[in-house]
């Protein structure tokens, strides 16, 4: 974050066009009061958290309804950069985030924005408490699209639909694509809460991605206890079943 | 919603050539000859005995009333709703009266005192029977004014209304004409969404209100948004509900072009087969979508409203070929009565 007295360095992000620009024409009528300069512009979350590797900010104006990543999900990508922006969202409609703002005092402003409204948040930004990616969970009732991993000090996002299957390892969950292994710090019962509708358990330890099975197989002694294993599509190793877990089969046609 | 109200609650006679109404009429007169019977046998056997005389004289008169009422039923509910009670009411007596006198030889003819007793009979079963329709009558009327309250919710998205302010409030600055045009689109669009449209207008005045609702859409998203219409073979004059076309293309932009930062296209085509319009709308399909639920509402709404005005004889397809989501609806072609 800046020091206190320079300028408060904005990036704005927004899907429409005239909306990036109205909220533009806003700051430049604050800046004749306060320090301020737009850094930069996005118009996903995707592009967003792009920009803020490269261009560091004090404030991001963060639309809730983008297409690819959404605010709130992008907001949950941000935390995990090394010097975190602080977030105001800003939104039209949305009946079920206004509910949740009100409910975790989280700053938000409603399109169409007021200038004095503007001004306010502004001045309140350096003390707006860092969200918790608890709170920012539940503010949305969907699952995140991707996952963020910390690699080399850069933030890289993994789209969900390119993992593979998702295994504990002992500190950390290993999420596999078909090109390569990335490791995330997060609980994989809580991966398993946020995506059941996409990622079924085959072991305590192990989550595979329901569009990627491609058989269910008798395995040796890979199998384990169950003596199966599942056989995922683009990738050669096979993940053993656990006897718990084996009624999972018949959701897929076998047993 | 006083206003609203009173339009629907208006108490009305039952609709006497309605099959169900006609059903409900015989059980319950049926009904009510047994409950008759049987209070007044001491065993189940005399009860069907006793049960076959009181229905003897009962039901040619269900039956005539039956056929006077369907006959009548135009002239009745052209009444005040107290003015068509009462004659329906005289209808009966009469009814009964005729009734007597043909089978008088049949019953015994100790006649006045049994003519009295059937007429109280005839009062109490027609009163029961109109007070029943009456109840009936309340208890679905609040579920209809519901069903049109939510049709008006469901016109309009406030997504739509508030991110169309914002992108005009954004043009006012820098091009305040083009900001004047949207607000007057916005104005149009606003009238008919609020007028009573329980009747049916143009198809070249739906067409020309979605036109000017793609305006502001594109305002919005700019080169995301591209639309492709198909209107020279479109009978301008055909008859269709208002709200048919543009809350199907307000959910083809809110599902199929929002969600993308890729430019989409949606294709709009009217046009006449024989003695048939046809509307078909096509957008980008999203799998992963979650927001179908106002889709569905939206659907439900309009289905209902073609089969309220066109019964049968419209229908409404959806379907989804190649990534591309597709509505098809079918009227019948009418013209306005000039």
């Amino acid at each position: 974050m800046s020091k206190r007295g320079q300028s408060l360095r904005i990036v704005i992000a927004d899907d429409e066009a005239p909306a990036r620009s109205r909220i533009r024409d806003l700051l430049e009528d604050c800046a004749a009061t306060f320090a301020l300069e737009v850094v930069g512009e996005a118009a996903n979350g995707r592009a967003l958290i792009d920009l803020l590797q490269r261009t560091p900010a004090d404030v991001v104006l963060l639309d809730i309804r983008m297409p690819e990543m959404d605010g709130i999900e992008a907001a949950q990508h941000i935390q995990k950069l090394p010097d975190p922006p602080s977030l105001i969202f800003t939104t039209a409609y949305d009946a079920y985030a206004l509910k949740a703002f009100e409910l975790h005092a989280v700053d938000y402003l409603l399109k169409p924005i007021r200038l004095r409204r503007l001004h306010d948040a502004l001045t309140r930004v350096r003390s707006i408490t860092p969200l918790s990616l608890d709170v920012l969970q539940q503010l949305t009732p969907e699952a995140r699209r991707h996952l963020s991993v910390q690699e080399r000090g850069r933030l890289v996002l993994v789209p969900v639909e390119k993992i593979l299957f998702m295994r504990a390892e002992l500190k950390y969950v290993t999420i596999r694509t078909a090109e390569r292994e990335h490791l995330l710090e997060e609980s994989l019962t809580r991966l398993e809460q946020e995506f059941h509708e996409k990622f079924v358990r085959i072991h305590r330890s192990c989550l595979v991605a329901r569009d990627h099975i491609e058989s269910f197989e008798r395995g040796g002694e890979e199998g384990g206890e169950s003596g199966w294993v599942v056989k995922l599509r683009g990738l050669d190793e096979r993940l053993p079943v656990s006897r718990r877990q084996q009624h999972v089969m018949k959701e897929f046609g076998r047993l | 919603m006083k206003s609203i109200n009173q339009n629907v609650h208006r108490d009305a006679l039952p609709d006497f050539r309605n099959l169900g109404v006609i059903l409900r009429m015989l059980l319950f007169v049926l009904a009510l000859s047994a409950f008759v019977a049987a209070c007044q046998s001491d065993s189940w056997a005399s009860a069907i005995q006793r049960f076959l005389e009181v229905s003897a004289p009962v039901q040619p008169v269900v039956l005539l009333s039956v056929l006077v009422l369907a006959a009548a039923s135009p002239m009745l509910h052209r009444l005040p709703y107290r003015t068509g009670i009462v004659t329906v009411l005289l209808i009966e007596l009469i009814l009964v009266t005729l009734v007597h006198k043909a089978g008088a030889q049949f019953f015994n003819a100790d006649s006045r005192g049994q003519l009295v007793r059937f007429w109280l009979f005839t009062l109490v079963a027609t009163a029961l029977v109109l007070y029943y329709f009456h109840l009936r009558n309340r208890a679905l009327s609040p579920a209809l004014t519901e069903a049109r309250l939510q049709a008006l919710q469901a016109r309009i998205r406030p997504h739509f209304l508030f991110n169309s302010i914002n992108a005009v409030l954004s043009l006012i600055r820098e091009e305040p004409k083009r900001a004047e045009i949207a607000l007057e689109d916005m104005a149009d669009l606003f009238r008919v969404l609020m007028a009573d449209n329980r009747n049916l207008s143009t198809m070249a005045r739906e067409v020309e209100l979605t036109r000017q609702y793609l305006e502001l859409e594109q305002l919005r998203l700019g080169e995301r948004l591209t639309v492709e219409w198909h209107t020279e073979n479109m009978p301008g004059e055909a008859l269709i509900p208002p709200l048919v076309l543009q809350p199907l293309v307000e959910n083809a932009v809110y599902h199929g072009i929002e969600p993308s930062s890729d430019p989409g296209v949606i294709n709009i085509n009217v046009y006449k087969v024989r003695d048939e319009v046809h509307l078909v709308l096509r957008n980008p399909y999203r799998k992963d979508g979650n927001h179908h639920a106002g889709n569905k509402m939206a659907l439900g709404n309009i289905r209902e409203r073609l089969a309220l005005h066109f019964d049968a004889e419209a229908s409404l397809k959806t379907s989804i070929t190649d990534n591309a989501y597709q509505v098809h609806i079918v009227i019948p072609y009418r013209k306005e009565a000039r």
